[in-house]
């Protein structure tokens, strides 16, 4: 039992940074309709920055809240150069440029870091929180720490005249310009929002599977099995489906399917998702006529 | 001096020219209908207006070149749209469709009161606050999208039948506070109908469209006693 309970509170953690980074995903969903495949290596790259930060001897909180602002900047830069021009390009040249900053991102952080594996500090104590014997306490931070991100996320979106007229524009651009709102500029802050959320994941993630150009590979496919099991248009689907996700792929792991296959559970849950509701859980229906 | 100012307009959709040199004014403080046959361009002309479609020809806004220009820059100026289907942010509640409106309005004094005074011509707005817009009635929707433009506190309103999908006690009742607006605000207003006996009821000036051209133009009562345009538009 007391294996079981721990396998549930370490998927809640890693869950969380699902979350995180599948928030991401649909935050740029929402204003693209495109699932921007190079989230998880703008998170990765992010992370490198954090550690270079750290290493040149930063403390540890100064060096995490720079990152987030370099994280923001890297997505509001990749929006205005390169997702700009192509705004009006067919989907499928969108796709293959969100693969393209992905191995860009890849190779030029294996190139100025070398692929060799890093270790990353966590800011929580090595001893585990209140003397507990379940879950470490890098987890319960990185639980804590996912959880004011997605608060300040709500509290943004929902109470700021910022947040409402992102989510005018994700809804209604053409609306959202004739009470003129600057949508070029939100989309750009979208990316950086985004960017900004999946570094905070990076970081989160970075000291339980290290520090690797590939490390992001697997997140990202889990948090896209979150995505599209909340429904990839819903932020409350994206967050409930990553604990979702961070437990399953625990507890299949440990009792089912054994840790090597772990990450055939995102691949089950998507191709599960897409055939029986596509929507997923929260999403809308769309219907067209034709 | 004309509020606007329009010479030599063309708009097109890609290749297909909609408007070819269309040349009107719109007095300050006025109430201007264009009128047309489906199809005759009264849309494109106001989306032309607001830079939503390419176009070419000049058109002043209290004497400044505003063609060319960035739409958000255009309704900054104190343009605001009333467009085509309404625009309604259909997932948003009623609140914040009308806080939409006045984005560009920093100071919350201001908003508050605003939001007073469009409550005092659409009092019903006032009990849906919380509700979903996408779930108003129609006639509501409608409210919603002239309210949402009022809350820029434009100098130029423009209206893309407002009478569409009405009950015609509705559209009485909007047409009547349309006027009020005009009176009390000194909002001028530009309106696009098919519904050309009440447009023509409501406005100072009129003029008819057809294919992209302004073919009549004159005061409104004027207009309404041309035969022609009696026998097409009013059918009497």
């Amino acid at each position: 039992m007391d294996a079981f309970i721990h396998q549930v509170l370490s998927g809640l953690a890693t869950g969380g940074i699902y979350a995180s980074l599948a928030l991401a995903l649909v935050m740029i969903y929402q204003v693209t309709h495109l699932v921007n495949f190079a989230q998880g290596e703008m998170a990765m790259f992010s992370t490198y920055a954090a550690w270079s930060l750290i290493n040149a001897g930063m403390g540890y909180w100064p060096a995490f809240l720079l990152t987030v602002l370099f994280a923001f900047a890297l997505g509001v830069v990749i929006e205005r150069v390169v997702i700009r021009p192509v705004e009006d390009a067919p989907v499928l040249a969108i796709v293959v440029i969100f693969i393209a900053l992905l191995v860009i991102l890849n190779s030029a952080t294996g190139w100025i870091y070398s692929y060799t594996i890093k270790t990353f500090p966590s800011p929580f104590p090595k001893e585990p929180l209140f003397g507990n014997t379940y879950v470490s306490s890098h987890e319960l931070g990185a639980i804590g720490v996912t959880l004011v991100v997605l608060v300040l996320l709500y509290v943004f979106f929902r109470f700021t005249p910022l947040g409402l007229a992102m989510r005018a524009v994700a809804q209604n651009p053409e609306s959202s310009r004739l009470v003129g709102i600057r949508v070029g500029w939100m989309l750009a802050l979208g990316w950086g929002l985004a960017a900004a959320v999946g570094a905070v994941a990076g970081m989160m993630i970075a000291p339980i599977v290290y520090l690797d150009p590939n490390m992001m590979g697997g997140i990202l496919l889990y948090a896209f099995a979150a995505a599209l099991l909340g429904g990839i248009e819903s932020p409350f689907g994206a967050v409930l489906g990553g604990f979702v996700v961070g437990v399953l792929e625990n507890v299949l792991g440990a009792y089912v399917i054994g840790n090597d296959l772990k990450l055939s559970v995102a691949l089950g849950l998507i191709i599960g998702v897409l055939l029986v509701r596509p929507s997923g859980f929260f999403g809308r229906v769309h219907v067209t006529r034709v | 001096m004309a509020l606007l100012e329009v010479k030599g307009l063309h708009a097109s959709y890609g290749p297909t020219r909609v408007l070819h040199g269309m040349n009107f004014a719109i007095d300050e403080g006025s109430i201007t209908a264009v009128l047309g046959a489906n199809g005759a361009g009264k849309t494109t002309t106001l989306r032309a207006l607001c830079g939503m479609v390419k176009t070419e020809g000049e058109v002043r806004f209290g004497g400044a070149r505003i063609d060319g220009r960035l739409t958000e820059d255009i309704v900054r100026l104190g343009i605001a749209h009333v467009p085509d289907g309404r625009g309604t942010f259909v997932n948003l509640t009623t609140e914040e469709n009308l806080r939409l409106g006045a984005y560009t309005h920093k100071d919350p004094a201001a908003v508050e009161s605003d939001l007073e005074r469009v409550f005092g011509y659409f009092p019903r707005l006032k009990e849906r606050l919380r509700q979903q817009a996408g779930t108003l009635s129609g006639g509501e929707q409608q409210m919603l999208a002239v309210s949402r433009a009022m809350m820029l506190r434009p100098r130029l309103l423009l209206l893309d039948e407002p009478s569409f999908g009405l009950a015609p006690l509705l559209v009485r009742e909007l047409f009547e506070i349309m006027r009020t607006v005009n009176q009390r605000e000194r909002v001028s207003i530009l309106l696009v109908e098919q519904n050309a006996a009440m447009a023509l009821d409501l406005a100072d000036h009129a003029y008819l469209i057809e294919t992209g051209r302004v073919v009549l133009s004159g005061p409104a009562d004027e207009i309404k006693r041309d035969d022609a345009v009696r026998r097409s538009y009013l059918g009497y």
